[in-house]
């Protein structure tokens, strides 16, 4: 229940502005809670400067206890016995968390062939790799890696596991947390450590990219988090960095799985019966499509079309700027809607996010879901012919002007400047 | 064939605009709508029950309120429309609202198959579909674009970054789709006349209709809690770039020659 103290309430009416429902309203100079409006949501608590606002949580008696969990943990990703980069990325993220935490970081990794390859996670910050393989793990499924990988967490007790927001990471992630009873924050986009309390803060787009939103998991153990590829920063790789490789045996298809690994990292002996779980879905087939040329997550540069471009046709210079550039077509949700150009170019809140070392953003306005989209950004250039759009608010240089005339002289300008 | 769909109520993020200044949301005048993958779930099921004959229910958890999308997918149509509305659930995170889905689905009962979209709108986090069918303990397979059903078999075609796979299994199973699999049809007019004129088109329940622990409701047993929010913002130089359209390109290109880029 939402509770406001009328004797703090000084009637500033932040809160009812803050309010993403509607559910608060001045009466009398007090602000007043519509109950059937209000969903709990908490954003008007840290909004109210006077402390008169209190979302009421029953104190749970049987508190766990939470000093039984440590370290941080990455779930790596592998297809095709390769880790994905974003995989890196965790580990280099993670590594920050370790340190501030005083704490270390493992990564665990499932696959049928990987602990060569496992071994570079200990350059980018893992102080423990866990490799766990087999035959039947050579690819993602939902209930043997959940079976496994629960089973691990609960034995190791890890106080942080990251995931990657792949499609794989996101199919894993809330079957992890709900079998565990933990929460999952998805897509953070950042992650740190709040001094005070030692626990996980979880930034993440919120309301479609409208708000970002900090989410914490205090009460329980692990604290989840998936992360886009492409949102956290790759570290140097240090390869005189050193790290143990502990193998956690499982035996899929019999009664008694048995695991031993002894060393700095923790003991996790997998004991149980997985071949009911092993059973629930069968891999037919997967066919990697052939690329379309579209990379948008490792582009450097990304030459981005919007609704100025006028019609599918306006893609054109769009696409020979990118050429000249060397560097990638992307695309605003509006147009990608108005069928003028594929998906997988859409970068934005609800497409991908992007880190280039330059964005060209041409006539997009800059809706915030496309700027959440492209933050990373090194740099971003925005050319558009209405001087208010909101790109210009984010772009660290701004050209009013029609596309269809600047897009072909940089092109034009670049070509020469690059030969 | 039985098939429950999981649908919510969701604002149109497309149309929520932001207040800069005061960095709050506009929600004056944005409509209500069905989260868009949740209407390619009702379809779907829909044109199941069409080829195989059977029966679609439609649940939602939400205010009551969101009566309005259950009966919206009454009139694409579904069968039967289960409100899940108490305040007990206000403030559920995905793992409280997965837990409450989940028990009004078992008090449902029968079903063969459970459709959701893979995501909302409003919260992009994919993680309910997922955490259901945890709770039921039943397969899932997410982010489905294509599947067909043959002898209680269901064989999927599951999107990849690169491709995709082709995932077996066996009934009951829960699926997450993408837009793309079908085009939702448009609600029947005279469905929705009639789903207004019957009084119990709709059936609301709340913590005395199903059975529930009520310590795994809501705001008080949510894992998750928002900490903080604020409008995202992004440290730039915002430099206009002034002159003919030429002089504006040349001195882009010298600005990219600074930050040595060219």
């Amino acid at each position: 229940m939402l509770k406001i103290f009328e004797d703090k309430c000084t009637g500033c009416e932040v809160c009812v502005s803050k309010c993403p429902f509607d559910a608060l309203e001045m009466k009398n100079n007090i602000a007043v809670v519509n109950h059937d409006a209000c969903t709990l949501c908490g954003i008007c608590v840290k909004s109210c400067e006077f402390d008169a606002i209190e979302l009421e949580k029953e104190e749970k008696s049987d508190k766990k206890d939470l000093s039984a969990y440590s370290g941080v943990w990455v779930l790596a990703e592998q297809r095709e016995n390769e880790l994905l980069n974003v995989s890196f990325e965790l580990c280099s993220e993670g590594r920050k968390l370790a340190d501030e935490l005083d704490t270390d970081l493992s990564a665990v990794v499932l696959g049928s062939d990987i602990k060569g390859k496992a071994k570079e996670l200990i350059a980018y910050g893992a102080d423990h790799i866990y490799v766990v393989e087999d035959e039947e793990l050579k690819h993602y499924r939902t209930e043997t890696y959940t079976g496994i990988i629960t089973e691990m967490i609960e034995k190791a007790k890890p106080e942080i596991v990251l995931l990657g927001a792949t499609h794989n990471g996101r199919d894993l992630g809330p079957r992890l947390s709900a079998r565990l009873d933990t929460g999952l924050t998805a897509d953070c986009t950042k992650l740190a450590i709040d001094d005070e309390r030692g626990i996980l803060l979880q930034t993440r787009p919120a309301f479609g990219g409208n708000l970002m939103a900090t989410i914490v998991c205090p009460e329980h153990r692990p604290q989840m988090s998936t992360v886009r590829p492409g949102v956290m920063e790759k570290a140097e790789p240090d390869y005189d960095r050193v790290g143990d490789i502990n193998e956690v045996e499982v035996k899929l298809t019999e009664n008694d799985i048995n695991s031993e690994v002894v060393r700095e990292a923790k003991i996790i002996n997998l004991k149980s019966n997985l071949s009911e779980v092993e059973m629930f879905t069968q891999i037919k087939d997967i066919i990697k499509e052939a690329k379309k040329g579209v990379n948008l997550e490792d582009a450097n540069i990304i030459v981005s079309g919007g609704r100025g471009v006028g019609d599918p046709d306006g893609f054109s210079c769009i696409e020979e700027l990118a050429s000249t550039l060397g560097g990638e077509v992307g695309a605003s949700r509006a147009v990608v809607d108005e069928g003028w150009i594929d998906k997988e170019h859409q970068v934005g809140q609800t497409g991908k996010t992007v880190q280039p070392r330059v964005y060209l953003a041409c006539g997009i306005s800059g809706a915030i879901q496309h700027r959440a989209g492209i933050e990373n950004s090194d740099l971003i250039i925005a050319i558009n012919t209405d001087e208010e759009a909101p790109i210009f608010d984010v772009c660290d240089y701004g050209i009013v002007g029609d596309l269809h005339e600047i897009v072909p002289l940089l092109s034009e300008v670049f070509a020469e400047v690059l030969n | 064939m039985n098939i429950i769909v999981c649908v919510k109520q969701v604002p149109d993020t497309n149309e929520v605009k932001i207040d800069e200044k005061k960095g709050t949301l506009i929600r004056e005048g944005v409509p209500s709508i069905i989260n868009p993958e949740d209407k390619i779930a009702i379809e779907e099921a829909v044109r199941l029950k069409e080829e195989f004959g059977g029966k679609v229910t439609v649940i939602s958890m939400g205010p009551p309120q969101a009566k309005d999308a259950l009966i919206e997918a009454y009139a694409m149509g579904a069968d039967d429309a289960i409100l899940l509305s108490d305040r007990a659930f206000a403030g559920s995170d995905t793992w409280a609202t997965a837990y409450t889905l989940a028990q009004g689905i078992k008090e449902i009962g029968d079903y063969d198959l459970i459709f959701c979209g893979r995501q909302a709108i409003d919260g992009d986090t994919a993680q309910v579909g997922p955490q259901v069918a945890e709770n039921l303990d039943i397969p899932q397979i997410t982010y489905v674009t294509d599947l067909e059903i043959e002898n209680k078999k269901v064989t999927a075609k599951r999107q990849l970054e690169d491709g995709y796979s082709i995932i077996e299994t066996q009934l009951p199973v829960l699926l997450t789709v993408l837009d793309g699999l079908n085009e939702p049809r448009y609600p029947s007019i005279k469905r929705i006349v009639d789903a207004y004129k019957r009084e119990n088109t709709v059936k609301v329940w709340s913590t005395e209709d199903f059975e529930v622990d009520k310590d795994k409701l809501g705001l008080d047993a949510s894992p998750t809690q928002v900490y903080d929010t604020f409008v995202p913002t992004h440290e730039t130089k915002g430099e206009m770039l002034e002159g003919s359209a030429k002089e504006k390109v040349e001195k882009l290109i010298e600005k990219l020659k600074e930050e040595q880029v060219v």
